[in-house]
């Protein structure tokens, strides 16, 4: 794989992360994006989209989605380069002196500074509580699905009410035995889904038992059996693959393993620069601490603007940094296209 | 008027906690410092806030609403009184409420 360079690898593209992209192109920093979502937006996509937000400086009322949306407008100008279903997950340094950071599907990049604006974490499947589950995590128990022909003609028993649990119902059905389990019969998913799954049902393409996963029983990680609980009754369903889709929870992940300062999980920074124990690592947005944090949007705008002064001394070491409002610097205005 | 819910934490080790209007359980019993994520901040949005209910409270609580009943879905170790405590609101009628938090 080619390696990329660039001046600041973000972590999250949550609006925090955005931001930060405009900030540091203001000073002529270019930006790489690194998520483990499919999409940008970070809680305010994933948790929240449609609820409004009250308190963005000057907007009365916006969706989360909507200051997604408009982030993005404001920040791509700069054209930052986005890296969509990965988790960063190794850096390092090089002999120069750059880090070299890793993701999850095997892109390196090399930057002069790393910000992490991780939010709460990365966003990852929530893992069935069961004993033994390791055992057979990626042989027949999966969170997402990557081929989907290895489920051609077997039993497929999916767990879970939400769309992800019905689109791969619905799309398996073609071609496997495909039974669902939910703890009720209402689903939490676009109209669409739940209609067609209503007729699959019907028409004996699909089976849907109520109850919840009580344990699972094979050899080797195969599985041959999901034990299901309903009512204090348990009852068992033959199948060859189990897909759980309940949603995604947080969690710190890799960064754990940096060697940052932390405290509860939260990586410490300095209220000047929003630097962390290692110097040219900068942590903005809900994943950091220093003393009277708040984890509100507008803290993390106001953390990526001093980060990103600081920034600059490491990426222009012989330049000076001039202090310019937008309003009246041309070379901004330019920058903008305006 | 102040009043107390009485909280079972997963050790069995019973809190009776300091309650009063104005506040969600959940807040409740994070402020009180015990060992309750609420990752989300009480928006129903994450299910770390659950807990079950003892029996004879079920009744006095505000019902269920889609959010909640949505997060239950992805919620882990359900039980029939099964809450999320962010979703409840102390009201002085249930003064002496009693919960167990649920396994993380
Ligand atoms: C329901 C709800 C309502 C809220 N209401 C408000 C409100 O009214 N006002 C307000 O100011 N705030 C509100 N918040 C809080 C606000 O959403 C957060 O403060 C904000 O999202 C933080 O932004 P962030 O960019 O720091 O992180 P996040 O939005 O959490 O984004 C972080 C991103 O980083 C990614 N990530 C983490 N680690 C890695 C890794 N190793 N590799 C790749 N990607 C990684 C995650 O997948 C995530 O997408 C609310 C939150 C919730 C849940
Ligand atoms: S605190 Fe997140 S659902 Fe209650």
């Amino acid at each position: 794989m080619q390696i990329q360079k660039t001046d600041v690898v973000i972590i999250g593209a949550g609006p925090v992360g955005l931001f930060a992209v405009f900030e540091l192109g203001l000073l002529n920093m270019n930006t790489h994006l690194i998520d483990n979502l499919d999409k940008i937006g970070g809680q305010c996509s994933e948790l929240y989209p449609e609820k409004p937000i009250y308190d963005i400086p000057s907007r009365l009322k916006i969706s989360a989605q909507e200051l997604v949306d408009d982030l993005y407008n404001q920040c791509k100008a700069f054209n930052p380069t986005i890296h969509l279903k990965q988790q960063a997950e190794k850096l390092e340094r090089n002999k120069n002196n750059e880090w070299i950071i890793t993701t999850s599907t095997g892109e390196e990049i090399i930057a002069k500074c790393i910000v992490i604006a991780a939010g709460a974490g990365s966003f990852v499947p929530r893992k069935l509580p069961l004993k033994n589950i390791e055992k057979y995590e990626n042989i027949s128990v999966f969170y997402s699905v990557r081929d989907k022909k290895i489920f051609k003609n077997k039993n497929i028993l999916i767990a879970g009410g939400g769309d992800s649990a019905l689109d791969w119902a619905i799309e398996l059905s073609n071609i496997s035995n495909v039974s669902i389990v939910h703890r009720r019969k209402e689903f939490r998913a676009a109209p669409d889904s739940v209609k067609k799954i209503l007729e699959l049902e019907k028409n004996n393409k699909i089976k849907f038992y109520y109850g919840n996963i009580d344990s699972l029983s094979g050899q080797n990680g195969k599985l041959d059996k999901v034990t299901i609980i309903h009512e204090n009754k348990k009852f068992d369903i033959e199948s060859d693959y189990l897909l759980p889709f309940f949603g995604l929870k947080m969690e710190l992940g890799p960064i754990a393993n940096w060697n940052l300062k932390l405290k509860d999980n939260l990586i410490e920074v300095d209220t000047e620069k929003f630097e962390t124990s290692i110097p040219s690592i900068f942590s903005i947005g809900d994943i950091n601490w220093y003393p009277g944090k708040l984890k509100l949007i507008l803290s993390g705008f106001h953390e990526a603007a001093l980060m990103s002064r600081e920034c600059f001394k490491y990426c222009y070491p012989d330049k000076k940094l001039v202090f310019r409002y937008t309003t009246s610097s041309k070379e901004i205005h330019k920058k903008l296209g305006v | 008027m102040k009043g107390q819910i009485i909280v079972t934490d997963r050790e069995g080790k019973v809190h009776e906690l300091e309650a009063e209007e104005g506040y969600v359980l959940m807040e409740i019993i994070r402020d009180a410092g015990l060992p309750i994520e609420a990752a989300c901040g009480g928006c129903a949005a994450c299910a770390t806030c659950h807990v079950y209910v003892d029996q004879e409270w079920i009744t006095s609580l505000n019902l269920i609403e889609d959010d909640e009943e949505s997060m239950l879905d992805q919620t882990f170790f359900l039980k029939k009184n099964s809450r999320l405590s962010c979703q409840i609101e102390y009201k002085n009628n249930l003064n002496g409420i009693k919960l167990t938090l649920a396994p993380e």
